[in-house]
């Protein structure tokens, strides 16, 4: 990997990583309520949302830090919106859980899990119907493919050959159950080829492994190809919601043993291999500098007018 | 003016609007094999089948709404909406709200209810007012075979969601239908007979139950104002409090059950907004709290006749 794309996608997996953990410092402090952190799954988002076009549509859920950050998305707009600003991305009424960004092609974010399954068929019709090159692509974790719409989902997707990317976080876990307690397989994408869509497991903590397979992935759906699947295997080093989830039922084993393997951590031990350390560090220190302001301008920002409360209900 | 049935109307707003709008689009279960004749027009591309799973028919829909198609899906049978309250409710209702306006979701999904083909209750179950209690859904019951075609034009024309039911039992009773291109306006209501005397509010079937109860009423030398409400939501609040502040008094009638029943809602609003202008109790005359039945008796008897909405009509005036 050449060493601007290494420092780039460095540089957004460290902006996550320290965006969550200054989230998780706000909620600790009571300022403010919850959130849904993806701690561990920095290469993942990045590796992904790096592949794609600026055409290209993106389906998120609760777990969203990433693929918000990794398209774009300002953290002081999506601070403000954690905290229910009039100045957040979604003027406060999102919240941390379903953040949209239409303008960065963040669509429809839906924190019923699965939600995002059942929208991207919808959204992959207009994209084909529309005639445009653009794909959809819909991050979801191996709990929505427990549910139903998961399998409506691919079916459609494949038998209408529509230009779906579907990534499948498998992050082990679905809220508070361990993945291998309702499921008899590894891989979800074992599922996905059922569909007769072509799919793979790729190790969802080495974000050029990730960004390699999108590529392909990608380009594959770009020709005309339908869907593709793609199941990171990844881990989510942090309970279902911060900050009240201490993992008391994670097996601190397992856990221990994919510590081992963060993503932002490894990444980083190659980029030093292609960039200086001061390099780095002054990248380090100007995103931490940036998550100061955007904290400072989440905090001064107003909360939206009462008027609000009924607005954007229907269009009028 | 030539007469057909809603049944018709249905397909002619649907011909109308696809005509009229390259995005619109329609699908559902077997739409392609039964509107054979849609296919041949404008092609396989835009007249759909699909697999039998109604929660990615309508996810689909709200998908497609939000990026530039506009989608009408036939679910068949209302109740089967159940298997996709997540899509509709979730993301076509809540999403437009959640995103701060970004989004919007100009889809129609039709689905048959009501008695008339003794279908039982998971094929036959009046729940609009599901729908009316949920926010950013529009709810349209039309009652003539006029209306079924200009207000289903209507909701396809709009930027929201909008569940259109189809009652079933008007389905094939044919009615006059104007030749040239007209729309009927989402959230008004009509007034279908006018009188002094008492206002009866409708929708769906029961709209001609309550013209019966009016006119053999009116040989007692009691005038009846009926009025056809088509649109639930939004709702049309000032003709009923205009048409109550007239009569004084009031009567709902609908063939869905009672309680939580959007007639609920309409005397609330009423005793609220109009409470000085009423003379006697509003009532309602409603199907009961039950699943529909199928067996032919019992399922005619679900409905309010026209004897019960007589019986209410003389409670509401206490005489």
């Amino acid at each position: 990997m050449e060493k601007e794309r290494a420092l780039d996608f460095y540089e957004k997996m460290f902006l996550i990583r320290k965006y969550e953990e200054t989230l998780l410092a706000l909620a600790q402090n009571n300022e403010i309520f919850t959130f849904c952190s993806s701690l561990g799954q920095e290469a993942s988002a990045v590796g992904v949302v790096s592949a794609l076009s600026e055409d290209d549509i993106i389906l998120t859920n609760h777990r969203s830090a990433g693929h918000l950050l990794a398209r774009g998305a300002e953290p002081r707009r999506c601070l403000a919106e954690v905290m229910g600003k009039a100045t957040g991305y979604c003027k406060g009424k999102s919240g941390p859980l379903h953040i949209s960004v239409k303008e960065l092609g963040i669509y429809l974010t839906s924190t019923i899990v699965g939600g995002e399954l059942s929208l991207v068929t919808g959204v992959g019709l207009s994209l084909k119907m529309l005639k445009t090159n653009a794909i959809a692509v819909c991050f979801f974790g191996d709990g929505a493919a427990c549910e139903g719409i998961f399998h409506e989902s691919l079916n459609l997707a494949s038998v209408w050959e529509l230009p779906i990317l579907y990534v499948c976080e498998n992050n082990q876990w679905q809220a508070f159950v361990h993945r291998k307690e309702t499921m008899r397989i590894d891989h979800i994408s074992e599922w996905a080829k059922r569909y007769k869509i072509p799919a793979i497991t790729v190790d969802g903590n080495d974000v050029e492994e990730v960004y390699k397979n999108t590529k392909k992935a990608v380009d594959s759906i770009r020709s005309q190809n339908g869907p593709y699947f793609i199941e990171t295997y990844t881990y989510r080093l942090r309970g279902h919601m911060e900050p009240m989830d201490q993992q008391e039922y994670v097996d601190k084993e397992e856990l221990e043993n994919w510590r081992k393997k963060d993503p932002v951590i490894c990444f980083k031990q190659k980029v030093l291999e292609l960039a200086s350390a001061k390099e780095i560090e002054e990248l380090e220190n100007n995103i931490e500098l940036e998550l100061q302001r955007a904290v400072h301008f989440a905090k001064e920002s107003p909360y939206p007018n009462l008027d609000e409360l009924t607005k954007d209900v229907f269009v009028v | 003016m030539e007469k057909f049935t809603p049944e018709r109307a249905i397909v002619e707003a649907i011909r109308e609007e696809m005509e009229r709008d390259d995005r619109v689009i329609f699908f559902g279960e077997g739409v392609a094999t039964k509107h054979y004749e849609l296919v041949k027009e404008f092609g396989k591309e835009r007249i759909r089948n699909v697999p039998l799973a109604e929660g990615i028919i309508v996810g689909t829909a709200v998908g497609a709404s939000a990026t530039g198609l506009r989608p009408i899906v036939d679910i068949l049978f209302a109740p089967f909406i159940t298997y996709a309250m997540e899509e509709f409710v979730n993301s076509a209702g809540k999403l437009r709200y959640i995103s701060g306006g970004q989004f919007s979701f100009p889809l129609v999904v039709m689905g048959m209810t009501g008695g008339g083909w003794c279908v039982g209750a998971h094929h036959n179950h009046n729940i609009e007012s599901w729908f009316i209690h949920a926010p950013g859904i529009y709810v349209v019951m039309p009652s003539a075979a006029r209306d079924f075609k200009g207000l289903l034009k209507s909701s396809i024309r709009d930027e929201n969601p909008v569940f259109f039911f189809i009652d079933i039992g008007l389905l094939h009773m044919p009615g006059e239908v104007p030749e040239q291109e007209y729309t009927t306006p989402l959230g008004k209501a009509k007034v279908i007979l006018e009188g002094e005397d008492i206002t009866l509010i409708s929708w769906g079937k029961t709209v001609y139950r309550a013209v019966e109860a009016a006119e053999e009423l009116a040989k007692e030398g009691i005038q009846i104002e009926v009025m056809d409400l088509m649109t639930l939501k939004p709702l049309d609040q000032e003709s009923i409090l205009n048409s109550v502040s007239k009569t004084n008094h009031l009567v709902v009638v609908h063939e869905a059950s009672r309680n939580c029943g959007f007639g609920a809602e309409i005397a609330a609003i009423v005793s609220e907004e109009a409470f000085e202008y009423l003379k006697g109790p509003v009532v309602r005359v409603t199907g009961p709290d039950a699943p529909p039945p199928s067996s032919y008796v019992l399922e005619q008897a679900f409905a309010p006749d026209k004897d019960k909405i007589i019986a209410g009509v003389k409670r509401a005036l206490g005489v």
